[in-house]
């Protein structure tokens, strides 16, 4: 066994040495103008015909139709093209995993933790690696940032999300602690006791220890008797203040009414809830109640008796209700969130909505919108130039822009991919490169 | 077709009728001698009726026949449960209904070469889950026809996706899983009401990771060169059985009164593919997983109709060729385990591009229902790579390229004159994310038709169910 693991540690280690060498992106600070394109601001000012977008300094200088190009800046022809913000992937575990199964660590799971008996406390700022491969695989297709969390700790609470860019920087953490998340819904109740009953009564003095402390009772020399470490408390106390929003999952309407009673109960909190299959069913409460959901637009089948109302037109019956919507749960590929997108389009949500699921919604439910998410003076330059509609699947991403940064349109796959295209059969594929 | 239904004889004596309920055989009587024992190839018959068929013409519509080529402006006509005319313009038989195609697009049904419908259902607790027969790393005696839940809502989902024909195959966990069966999308009471009349059965075989994975702490394979072993030693045990019957024919043709081989199901199967009646669907992902198995091939001389996954395709995509095995594969999905790790978007393009038969599949109850988008996928990376593909030409991967692997391209996988009727009207071009199916028509019969929502087909589980009835 000794001699497996060792073997296998080294296949990990060269794997991961060499993708480093293939992940730094080329950047190019300059200050740059995208010209003549149809750009989506996604803020008040709309859809911009044949605009120009001027960056500088990682900013965006300018966003308009009548704006005069100064000679020293870049320009990028966007003529027939579309632009965009840089798109955020709503809910992902990029930068926590490799390879999901059975290839080593994966740090988007833990097993039982001391610290933190119901998981509120983990937190994976202090996991994300900048040097994984999945980074440059999505963000050259569009992805500029994301927010990232656990997705098993088998616990209450899967810990402390953050929102991270997927420039190729070395520190990708823009907003560390930004988020908890947590569930009641099958799997949740699966993982706490085998009932709801038991998840919620968890949830609520979870929720009300947290409110109970102050500094004093999380001094190491105070005795704590509660459901949650102190570690725990101290991260849901800024759940309970509404500082941190909580990410909660529910599909069916009766755990979503339940959700909707919690905030009912606690208004402070700032709730989105997660999936909300069943969304469409208590849609006007949703909205009333103020709540964003953050979907899985293609899950239309009963896989579990909490989501038999399972439909693709629940994007459009939310969004017709005025609840804000944002798209894509995924991780490896997170870049198929547009396709996602651009099927709720199809099963009946604006298409404009649907790239709002895609940008400023997202950013909004993350408390990054004054960042991110729209093109505004000031705002990053998180800027995508598309060859076309980027909902539709044939177009794709041509130039991508984080941080006022062009960025490399090369990833791990597109080096394989290079390689056996052009591969010389008269010596070995090593040999090859790329 | 290879399976013929031997009709019971008449003149059976109970003394035989009693040996056959015992093995599972029939009888060929013809001397005073013990009857000659031979094997039922077809004990679970297809007992499929599609629907009553309409005549309907397609006018002015683009059509895509599967086979590569494009009418624009075309018009196609279906009646008796078969594509009657196709080209530029058709007759209009008296009673047809004539639909106006302006802007929609006419292409064969989408055939997915891999799926779990029906053997995996949703719900998806452990009382469904009947896919994965792991009990032993060899069970080729079981079949996936007699998991299959009729009464799956994944069905009706996948054909408001444009899907007519479909393979379910068990799950990947063992070296070699079971059979496979092929089925019209238009399920009923049994899962023999299901089956597409005629079509061989495939097996389901499995490299790589998962295997071991399952068995490693379970006597094993623990290893990929445990896995070939694994093969190796079934097929060789298939040789032995054939030889087993071969020499007990022979006898009994000789006079000699012999006694037969005990039926072995497990090497039914097997011998069924070593005689070339049953057609081999391999999940492997990695090149040299599948370059291998081309070996194994060889040894035992069977043909691999598909590599399922196929990852890794395109590093060897000119053996694939040079070995007539097809892949199957997905646009786009990687990195969920160390064998799909390098994955790559130009997969099916490059595939076909070097000359094997490439395939867009899906695995997953939700793909299914969007393999014209997977295929839209594959096609325009293959493209901005400079691999210079039709649109055309691209349908073939879930259409006449997945139809010959599976057997049947003999009768459906293309519109061409005289082929089952199985054919898709979309609401526009099909390689746009925002089209849908608007007709499905299985066998010339209208399945499923968007503008009718009293027409849809409803499972049985999802009747008096929250969402009954409502558009997925």
């Amino acid at each position: 066994m000794s001699f497996l693991n060792t073997m296998k540690k080294t296949a990990i280690t060269l794997t991961l040495f060499a993708s480093c060498a293939v992940m730094t992106p080329m950047v190019l600070a300059k200050d740059i103008a995208i010209v003549g394109g149809t750009v989506h601001t996604m803020s008040t000012s709309g859809k911009l015909n044949n605009a120009t977008v001027l960056i500088k300094d990682g900013k965006i200088l300018d966003v308009g139709t009548n704006i005069t190009v100064p000679s020293s800046f870049e320009v990028i022809d966007a003529k027939d093209k579309q632009v965009t913000p840089g798109f955020m992937g709503a809910f992902t575990s990029l930068g926590l995993v490799e390879v999901s199964s059975w290839a080593g660590t994966v740090d988007s799971t833990s097993a039982d933790v001391a610290v933190s008996p119901t998981g509120a406390a983990l937190d994976v700022s202090y996991a994300i690696n900048p040097d994984s491969s999945l980074i440059a695989i999505n963000r050259m297709e569009g992805f500029t940032s994301a927010a990232t969390a656990m997705n098993n700790t088998g616990a209450l609470f899967n810990g402390q999300g953050a929102v991270m860019s997927l420039s190729g920087d070395s520190q990708l953490v823009e907003k560390p602690r930004a988020f908890v998340v947590t569930g009641v819904d099958n799997s949740a109740a699966d993982k706490n006791g085998g009932s709801r009953a038991a998840v919620w009564a968890s949830l609520q003095q979870a929720l009300l220890e947290a409110q109970s402390i102050n500094a004093a009772s999380l001094s190491p020399t105070n005795d704590w008797h509660g459901l949650t470490s102190k570690a725990d408390a101290q991260a849901l106390s800024k759940v309970v203040s509404g500082e941190v929003p909580l990410l909660i999952s529910a599909r069916r309407a009766a755990d979503i009414r339940q959700v909707i009673a919690l905030k009912q109960r606690l208004p402070s909190l700032d709730i989105t809830l997660i999936y909300a299959t069943e969304g469409w069913r208590v849609a006007e409460e949703i909205a009333a109640a103020g709540i964003d959901v953050i979907l899985d637009v293609q899950s239309n089948l009963p896989y579990g008796f909490d989501q038999l109302g399972a439909t693709m037109a629940n994007a459009g019956r939310l969004h017709k209700a005025g609840v804000s919507i944002a798209i894509g749960i995924e991780t490896h590929n997170i870049r198929l969130a547009r396709q996602e997108a651009g099927n709720a389009v199809a099963n009946g949500l604006p298409w404009e909505v649907a790239l709002a699921s895609l940008t400023s919604n997202v950013a909004k439910i993350y408390g990054v919108d004054d960042n991110v998410g729209s093109l505004e003076k000031g705002k990053k330059a998180n800027v995508v130039v598309w060859s076309g509609d980027p909902l539709e699947l044939m177009e794709t991403a041509e130039h991508v822009i984080i941080n006022g940064d062009v960025m490399s349109m090369e990833s791990r796959q597109t080096k394989l991919r290079d390689r056996y295209l052009n591969r010389d059969n008269s010596i070995p594929v090593q040999h090859n490169r790329p | 077709m290879k399976f013929r239904r031997v009709k019971f004889l008449s003149l059976l004596s109970s003394i035989a009728f009693g040996v056959m309920l015992s093995t599972g055989c029939q009888e060929h009587a013809k001397t005073e001698s013990s009857p000659l024992i031979t094997i039922d190839k077809d004990p679970f018959p297809s007992t499929y009726q599609a629907l009553p068929s309409e005549t309907v013409v397609f006018n002015n519509v683009t059509i895509l026949d599967g086979v590569g080529g494009r009418i624009d402006n075309g018009a196609a006509l279906i009646q008796n449960g078969k594509v009657q005319q196709i080209g530029d313009s058709v007759e209009v038989p008296a009673g047809a209904t004539v639909i106006d195609g302006k802007g929609k697009w006419l292409t064969p049904g989408i055939i997915d070469v891999h799926s779990h419908l029906g053997v995996y259902p949703t719900p998806d607790g452990g009382s469904h889950a009947d896919g994965n027969e792991i009990t032993k790393p060899v069970t080729a005696q079981v079949w996936a026809e007699h998991s299959i839940w009729p009464q799956d809502p994944g069905f009706r989902r996948a054909l408001a996706g444009g899907v007519t024909s479909m393979q379910i195959l068990p799950g990947s966990a063992n070296l070699v899983g079971g059979r496979t069966v092929t089925v019209k999308n238009l399920p009923n009471r049994v899962a023999q009401d299901m089956k597409f009349p005629g079509a061989p059965y495939g097996i389901k075989m499995a490299c790589g990771e998962n295997p071991k994975r399952v068995y490693g702490e379970k006597g094993g394979p623990y290893t990929r060169m445990g896995n070939v072993a694994g093969y190796r030693q079934a097929w060789a045990d298939a040789q032995d059985y054939i030889r087993q019957w071969e020499r007990y024919e022979a006898d009994h043709k000789a006079g000699k009164n012999p006694k037969p081989p005990k039926r072995d199901l497990k090497n039914d199967t097997l011998a069924g593919v070593l005689k070339g009646e049953i057609l081999v669907h391999m999940h492997c992902y990695r090149a040299d997983d599948m370059g291998t198995m081309l070996d194994v091939m060889e040894e035992f001389d069977y043909q691999i109709a598909s590599f399922q996954h196929a990852v890794e395709s395109y590093k060897i995509a000119d053996k694939l060729a040079d070995k007539n095995v097809c892949s199957a594969m997905w646009a786009d999905w990687w990195g969920f385990k160390m064998e799909a790790y390098d994955g790559i978007k130009e997969n099916v393009p490059m595939v076909h591009k070097a000359g094997a038969c490439a395939i867009v599949h899906s695995d997953d109850d939700q793909g299914i229902q969007r393999l014209n988008q997977e295929t839209a996928k594959a096609l325009a990376d293959g493209n901005r790579a400079g691999l210079k593909i039709s649109k055309a030409v691209a349908w073939t991967w879930i259409s006449s390229n997945a139809a010959k692997s599976l057997g049947i391209f003999d009768q459906t996988g293309s519109l061409e004159v005289g082929k089952q009727a199985d054919v898709v009207l979309w609401s526009a071009d099909p390689f746009s994310t925002y089209t849908q199916a608007e007709k499905v028509y299985i066998d010339g019969g209208l399945a499923f038709d968007r503008a009718n929502p009293e027409q849809w087909p409803v499972a049985d589980f999802e009747l008096g169910q929250t969402g009954e009835g409502d558009v997925k």
